[in-house]
Parts: C-alpha cells; structure tokens; sequence
C-alpha cells in the first residue's frame, strides 16, 4: 500500500458491489496485438462489473484454442477450467450440476464449436443449461496458422489464396433449432452492442448464444476474407438495437411498442431491442431462422438477438435439486442412514 | 448347447464328474447344473430366477448364469443353473438336467448332455431319436398352458412357469419355497403371482402324474444360505455408490453396464429425495461416453461426488479425459463393466480385457487407479472406496468389474453399513484461505505429494485457480519450462506412489506349504478358489494364492512373488494383460517367476480350465 502523500486521489469508481473494475481483470494476454478475442474479453470485465456480479461466484470454462485460452485474461478471481478440444459443454454440465448456484460462462471458437465440438454444443443447446456460450469466431484455426474453420463463408479465402468450397455453419441457426433460449450474434468491434448483449446474457437464465465475429488479425483480416474487420463493419446488419436497464436501476423509459420489443428478464432486468428490421420478432423461432438464412443468400452479416425466451425452465431448474449446491451437501444428506440398507438388504433375501 | 446363430463353444460339451462315477446309479444330491434354453425375449428370465430363488430358499447354495445374445428378441439364450453344496459358484461346462424350450436348439442341446444326464422338452420335439442314454421327459406344454391361462397373449410367458414346476417335481423341490419365490418374484400383482403359481402347480401335478423319475438328480434342503442375499454386481455397485453420497451421475446406455445407473436412479429416486421433493442428487443421461466423463470430471472438479459408468466402447472413448483428469487432478469415478472386445466385440460376453488400456489411458505419461472387484459384496464396497479414493488422490479411479458378476446374480452375505465417515480429501475452505492467506493449487505442502484445492464458489479473492489440461507450474500458471514440468511429472509419479498404500491390498491365502502362488483378480476369483480344491483333491497339490484387489500393487504384491518359485497369473483375456502389468512393476529378478494362463473364449471362466491348464505347465 502506498504511502498517501499531499492530496488524497479521488475514491476509484466502484459497482454496487463496491468493487473496482480492477477486480475483475484478468492475465495479459498473449493473444495477437489487435486479435478480436481481446476485446470481447474486455466487454466480459466490462459487463461482469456493472452487472456486479461477484467473481467468486461465476465459473470460467473453455475448450482448446485461441479464443479458449482467454479466461485467463479476464476475472482472476474467479475459477477457471481450460479443458479438452470441443468438450467444454460437457464440463460446463457437469460443474453446474454439481453447483447450480454459481454462475457459468463458456469460452469457445469456431473450430471448438462448429467441428471438434459440434456434438456437445448441439446437447449443450438442447439442455438449456444455465450458462453464457461465446463464439469467438474468426473463421479460423488460429493456434495452428490459419487453416479454415466450418464457420468460414463460401468463397471466403485464406492468405495462400486457398478458397474455402464448403457452406458455413451458422451457430445461431442451430442454436435457435436446438433449444437455447437467448441466442445473438454480435462483432468484437461493436463496443456497445456487445456490451448490452452480455449484460441481458448475465441477467437470463438459461442457455445464451452469443456468436461474436472477432477477426483474426493474423490469419483471417486480409482482402477476400468475410470474418475481416473491413468485411464485418462493410456488411454487418443489425436486426435490432439492444439496450439494457438492470434491475438494480430503477430507469423508466418511454418507448414504442410498434418499434421496440421490451424483454422481462429472469433477475428482473428489462432488455430493449429496438427494431431495425421492421417485422423482426425476437419471440419467434421461425423468424428468427429465416433472417438469418436470408441473410446468408445477401451476404449480409446478421448481428442482434435473434431470439429470447424467458420462460422454458433451465437444465438445473428441471433436475428439481435441493437449493444448496450438490458438491457440499453434508454427508447427513447424502448418505442414507442404516435402515435404508437394512430394508434393501431385506428385499434381497 | 447350440453353435448355430450365437458362438458359444459348447458349454455343455463337458462330461459330467457327477454323472460319471461308478456309481452313477446312486442319487446326486445339491450338486449339478440345470440348463434352460430358450428364446431371447420370451420371458423366461421370471421363470429361472423363480427356480432360482426356490433353490436358495431350500439353504442350498446356488449361482445363475444368463448366457444371452446380443437381440431384443428371437435369437437363442441359455440360462444355466448351478446347485453346488460345496458353495462353489463358478460356471461349469458340464449341464446335467436340459430344459429344452427352443425348438431351433433343441437336438444341439441334447447332443451336448453327457451320457446320463436327463431333458425337459415339448412333447412335438421327439428329441428321443437323438439320444438313448438320456433320460426324457416330453411335457404338453401348450395344453398345460391352455389350462391354466385363458388368455391367449400372456400364454408365451407363463409356459415358462410350467417348467418349473416338472423341474420342482422331478428334483423334489420344496414347493413352499417355490411358491414363496413366485409370489416375490411377481410381489407387486397379485394376479401375476397367482397366474404363474397355478403354471407352477400344473407343471408339478403333471410330472408327478405322467413322468416317472429316471435320473439321479436330486435337491434336498440345507442351511447354508440362511441370512444372505441374492444381487447382482451392477445393483451391487449402485448400491455402493449412493452409500458413498454420489451426487452427480452421468451415463450413456451400453451393455453391460447400463443396469448399474437403472439400479441407480431406482434407488435413488426411493432413498435421496428430499421431504420438500427435491433430489439431492443428478443424473444425465449423456449424449456420448465422451460427454458422460466430461460432466463427471467437470462436476468432480466443482466438488460433487460424481460417477458414470460405462464398458469397453466407452472406455475408449474416454482416453482422452482420462489424461485431463490425470492431469489436471481431476476426481471422479468410472466404472467399467467389462465385455469381450476389441471393437464391438461380443457386447453379451465377458472378459477381462480393459485392464491394460485403463491402466495407461491416454496420451503421454499417464497412469491410473484401478479397483478390482471380485463379488458383489466387493461391488458395493469398491464403490465406496472409489470415491474416497479419488477425492483423497484428486486423480480419476476406474472400478473394473465384468459383465459375470455386473450382470449376473450372486448370493452374499448381506452388505454391510459403512462405519466410517465420507474421506473427502484436501479441500481449502474461506477459513483456511484467511488463515494461509492464500494457497497454491499443485504444490505438495504434505510430502505426500497430493496437493491442496479450492471448490469454485469458495468466497475468498484467493480461492479462485485455473485448471488445465496444458502446462502448469504449482501456482496453476499455464508454463512451458523444462523444470515446471518435469517437477509436475515427478509429483504425479510420487502421487501414484502414495496411492500404492492407499487402495485395498491383495487378499492373500498362503498355506506355508507351497512354492507355487496363484494370482487372479475379479471374477476369475470364484473359477480359481474351486481349481485350488481340485488340485488338491485329484493332485495333492497344494497351492498359494493372491488375489489382487487393486492398482497400483502394493507392496504384498511384490513380497508373495517373491515368496513363491512360481507363479501363475490366472485371467480373462488373451493378451495376459494383469502379466504384463506385474511384469512392469516387479524387480526384473522376480519376472522370470511369472507363468499365465489364459482364458478368452467369452463365457466365465471355470475351475477346470484352470486346473488343466496350471497342471498341463506343472507337467504333472
């Protein structure tokens, strides 16, 4: 602690947990200077502490990669758990069964998720487990320079001039079809879109979806690339503008029905998406899936949430458990006394 | 016994012991085996565990063998029945009473009786033609059937019953007993019970009036079965592991491991709901093995008692969160319930075939803990173990057991409530993170190189690390030194090292008369207690024997090689896998002791194989 010499500094800015910004920080990072995945890491400590979520209480989890190698760049403070190739959801279920009142978070790419992976976020999607998914998708393999990933655009082409002859997988679209209940997709260079999209995420429960373009600023930024910062702010087309009033700030604002659609979310936060696509409905499945397709036929990159339902119950809540976590229930509760084995013991003679 | 659709050699090939004495003629008593053949999906399985059960209710000591394809429905199954007042429950190859209700079968399986021996079957079948020196007793199953079940569609299942009750008749069965187990066995409809009773009773009223006894068979009633219990290894092992306070469990179908979590959830759902209604526990059914062990070590590493089980195909797919959980010190518990491989291989058979590749699953460096259970009773306390072990270690732990005893039922002494207090592990709370003011996750504070760790939720600002499966230092930081590594390398090594002292030592029984020692493990355990008896009896050779229980060995293991000039590592499975463990771990001075016999034809493996086999090297 330093010595407090003349005039004391202004008392640093605190959220309502009274904690700085700088307790959620993280590592350096060791990612590329200008790399996308530093950003969306920045909007995480961002969005974690105006939210004020208390870091003890949220889980890191990752697969193998580039963008999976950044929880340790963001909230040291929390638990971390950097695991295999594609198979984070799978970690994900099981430390949230075995603790359902923490909060979780998944780090992913676009070769974790959409190859290697694909199987366990398809499940992931379907269970709605409780937790935030981020894509950081850059089309790429970045760890092993720069072959294309299953998210990468038809057409699109690598540095050696390779052109990528496969049709990319959409994340979103599958999220939707699959089950998770809060599904967007958003640009690592959008600051404030992001940043409201992670904050709703923060405040729902149940599976959210985020696909966030974050270009790969060493293998996948060049001319004839669709996951290049040029490309994204040339093309990307938002289907609504997302805002964000947390419950914990008592704001009414007047807004339109006709034009904005206002989302109860399940901490009592309010999101807003105002519309910019004129009929969008962030309540339907089938709308949402449709613009998306179209469009991919317009090359157009579709950014905004597509889709949100507050109301289908998560994984956990349908696992019925007992209020405290399973890990520390005391051994009074889960261990049967005597006579259970007694009567079993009996049944068997 | 068919060779037709399911390879199954010829079980009852074998000649009789006990039908071959000169005395042929005089009565045997407790001591065959009755084999049912029928149809897979006909609903036979009531019907032999009801004779089953009617055989220990008289105190006779018993053991059943279901033999069965890998169908829903119309492929051929064996269910073999043994007698024995000796007490053993190891398969024999030799059958002597045929219960022949598959007609596709039929003349194969009375080829295979020996001379001597008798046949149940339906009077269309004429099997006589086939044989002259077995006793037949033809049985108008349809008309019996007709008489007691009006009602045509339940008739395929409770012809099933008729057999038990000629069998009941023709070895003088106990009928109280009989009814007794029917009245279990279908407990909760009492129109099923008084159904299958009334085909009970009109197959026993018709052999007594229509068969005239031929052959020596006989059950006459004892007292050694008085206080057990009759369960199977997978029940047994679900059994252990709620007792142990499982609370996360994770599993995708797969035989013959699936019946472990069926038990589970059933026992589950009745004895850890809440009064409020809410489940202390959570079960997922996965979307693959590789999920299925990845939500395990994920929910052991937030600090739930988690299990998943699974079989060989499954196994395999684990590897590779088998080296993370190594790795990265990960607990939780998998059960394997081993069947014949390679690949598919024959998924209604047994084996010991896991025990090499779980040793050393995944890439790199990588060892694991091993639990070698040999009877139910051991299913149900390994289960426990497991998960004391895997918290104390901070390191997976395999509990290998096999689809003979997983699948098959067993009689046991009744289980025994545990005395001791869940073994949780070195698990910082807030409190002790005040008082360290802080921790560091892979460093060996204790000497016994198991480190330190926090749960995620633990409120302390130093709580929190970073778990992977790269690189790291002992403050959890992701490292490529040379000297991080190798530090981490060598811990993990000595970690093995202190789990030597900590699993559960060899059962040994060393007569102090004998240079020759025996080594098996799990279920070729009950082939190899009734081989010591015959060396004994029809060699005069006395022998030693170690059963190891676990893995790593510890140090008994080492000192009865030692002990023994020679020493023969019994098992299920063509490779010598348990060999080749040993072979890795004993001084080079004591390899040269190791002799093997193996057995890998897919079907339990029984006390004269091993006796011919051992004697056959003995050059006796």
């Amino acid at each position: 602690m330093a010595t407090i010499v003349g005039n004391p500094p202004p008392a640093p800015k605190t959220n309502r947990l009274g904690l700085q910004v700088l307790d959620y920080r993280g590592g350096k990072t060791t990612l590329c200077a200008g790399c996308g995945h530093n950003a969306i890491s920045e909007r995480i400590v961002d969005a974690m502490y105006e939210m004020g979520v208390q870091p003890e209480r949220l889980m890191k989890l990752s697969g193998i990669g580039c963008s999976s190698k950044t929880p340790a760049y963001f909230m040291n403070r929390a638990h971390s758990f950097n695991s295999v190739h594609g198979r984070m959801p799978s970690v994900a279920t099981g430390a949230l069964m075995a603790n359902h009142t923490m909060m979780g978070l998944g780090v992913s790419g676009d070769g974790d998720t959409a190859s290697i992976g694909f199987g366990q976020f398809a499940h992931l999607m379907r269970r709605n487990l409780p937790l935030i998914y981020i894509i950081e998708d850059n089309g790429v393999y970045g760890l092993t320079k720069g072959q294309f990933s299953a998210t990468a655009d038809l057409g699109s082409t690598l540095k050696t001039g390779v052109i990528n002859d496969l049709p990319p997988i959409d994340t979103c679209v599958m999220a939707v079809e699959l089950g998770a209940t809060f599904v967007g997709r958003s640009f690592s260079g959008d600051k404030k879109q992001l940043l409201a999209m992670l904050k709703a995420a923060i405040a729902h429960r149940g599976t959210v979806m985020l696909d966030v373009i974050s270009p790969c600023v060493t293998f996948n930024d060049h001319e004839g690339s669709t996951k290049s910062y040029k490309y994204v702010q040339e093309h990307e087309e938002a289907v609504n503008e997302v805002g964000f009033v947390p419950s914990f700030e008592d704001i009414a604002v007047d807004y339109d029905p006709g034009t904005t659609t206002v989302v109860e979310m399940h901490d009592g936060s309010h999101m807003r998406l105002r519309k910019l696509h004129p009929d969008y409905d962030p309540t339907s499945r089938i709308g949402a899936v449709t613009a998306l397709m179209e469009a991919h036929q317009q090359g157009e990159v579709l950014t905004g949430v597509f889709y949100v339902d507050t109301k289908k119950p998560s994984f956990t809540d349908m696992l019925n458990l007992v209020d405290e976590p399973l890990a520390t229930l005391p051994e009074s509760r889960t261990r049967p006394p005597r006579e259970v084995l007694d009567q079993i013991m009996q049944r068997h003679q | 016994m068919a060779t037709g659709n399911v390879a199954v050699g010829a079980p009852g090939a074998g000649s009789s012991a006990a039908l071959q004495t000169p005395t042929s003629t005089k009565r045997i008593i407790n001591d065959f085996s009755i084999q049912v053949a029928t149809v897979n999906g006909s609903g036979s399985q009531s019907a032999n565990l009801v004779l089953l059960k009617s055989i220990f209710g008289m105190g006779i000591p018993v053991s059943g063998k279901n033999l069965f394809p890998s169908n829903i429905a119309g492929l051929p199954t064996w269910y073999t029945i043994r007698a024995s007042k000796q007490g053993y429950v190891a398969r024999r190859r030799e059958i002597e009473l045929l219960v022949a209700m598959n007609a596709e079968t039929a003349r194969e399986d009375i080829l295979s009786l020996p001379p001597g021996g008798a046949a149940i079957y339906d009077e269309s079948q004429n099997l006589k033609q086939y044989r002259d020196d077995v006793t037949c007793y033809p049985v108008p199953f349809d008309k019996l059937t007709a008489a007691v079940c009006p009602e045509a569609k339940l008739r395929k299942l409770v012809r099933n019953m008729i057999y038990v009750g000629v069998v009941a008749q023709l070895l003088s069965m106990d009928l109280t007993q009989v009814e007794k187990a029917v009245r279990r066995q279908f407990a909760k409809k009492q129109k099923a019970a008084d159904l299958n009773w009334g085909a009970i009773k009109a197959g026993y009223d018709f052999a007594a009036s229509s068969l005239t006894k031929q052959d020596p068979l006989l059950l006459e009633p004892m007292h050694a079965t008085e206080g057990k219990i009759i369960i199977d290894g997978n029940a047994a092992a679900a059994l252990g592991a709620m007792f142990a306070g499982v609370t996360v469990v994770t599993w995708y179908p797969i035989t013959p491991s699936s019946s472990v979590v069926e038990s589970l959830i059933d026992f589950m759902k009745k004895h850890r709901v809440e009064p409020d209604g809410k489940a202390s526990f959570a079960i997922v059914q996965a979307e693959d093995e590789l999920a299925a062990v990845g939500m395990v070590l994920g929910a052991g590493w937030a600090g739930a008692r988690s299990m998943t089980s699974t079989s060989g195909p499954g196994i395999s797919l684990m590897a590779e969160f088998a080296g993370l959980g190594y790795f990265a010190e990960l607990p939780g518990v998998i059960f394997d319930i081993q069947r014949v491989g390679p690949s598919t291989g024959m998924p209604t058979r047994t084996m010991q075939g896991d025990l090499l590749s779980i040793a050393y699953l995944s890439h790199g460096d990588t060892k694991h803990v091993m639990l070698l259970p040999a009877s139910v009773n051991e299913c149900y306390q390994f289960a426990m173990e497991a998960f004391d072990l895997t918290e104390q270690l901070q390191t997976p732990v395999f509990v290998l057991s096999d689809l003979d005893i997983g699948m098959n039922n067993w009689m046991s002494d009744p289980f025994v409530y545990p005395d001791k207090p869940l073994k949780r592990g070195k698990v910082l709370s807030k409190e002790d993170l005040d008082r360290l003011g802080g921790f560091e996750r892979y460093k060996d504070v204790d000497g016994d190189a198991i480190p330190y760790r926090t749960l995620p939720g633990t409120n302390h600002p130093k709580a929190a690390y970073f778990t992977r499966g790269s690189g790291h230092n002992e403050k959890a930081l992701y490292t490529e030194r040379p000297d991080d590594y190798q530090n981490l390398m060598e811990r993990l090594a000595r970690k093995f090292e202190t789990a030597r002292s900590m699993v559960p030592a060899p059962e040994i029984v060393q007569t102090g008369k004998s240079n020759i020692g025996l080594i098996a493990y799990g279920s070729s355990d009950f082939a190899v207690r009734e081989s010591r008896d015959q060396l004994i009896k029809e060699y005069g050779l006395e022998t030693d024997y170690m059963r190891v229980r676990a893995f790593p060995f510890s140090s008994e293991v080492h000192a009865f090689v030692a002990a023994h000039q020679r020493v023969y590592v019994i098992e299920q499975n063509r490779d010598g896998q348990m060999l080749s463990l040993l072979k890795l771990d004993l001084p080079a001075e004591h390899v040269t002791r190791l002799r093997s016999i193996r057995y890998f034809d897919g079907l339990p493996l029984d006390a004269r194989t091993v006796t011919d086999k051992l004697v056959l090297q003995e050059e006796i």
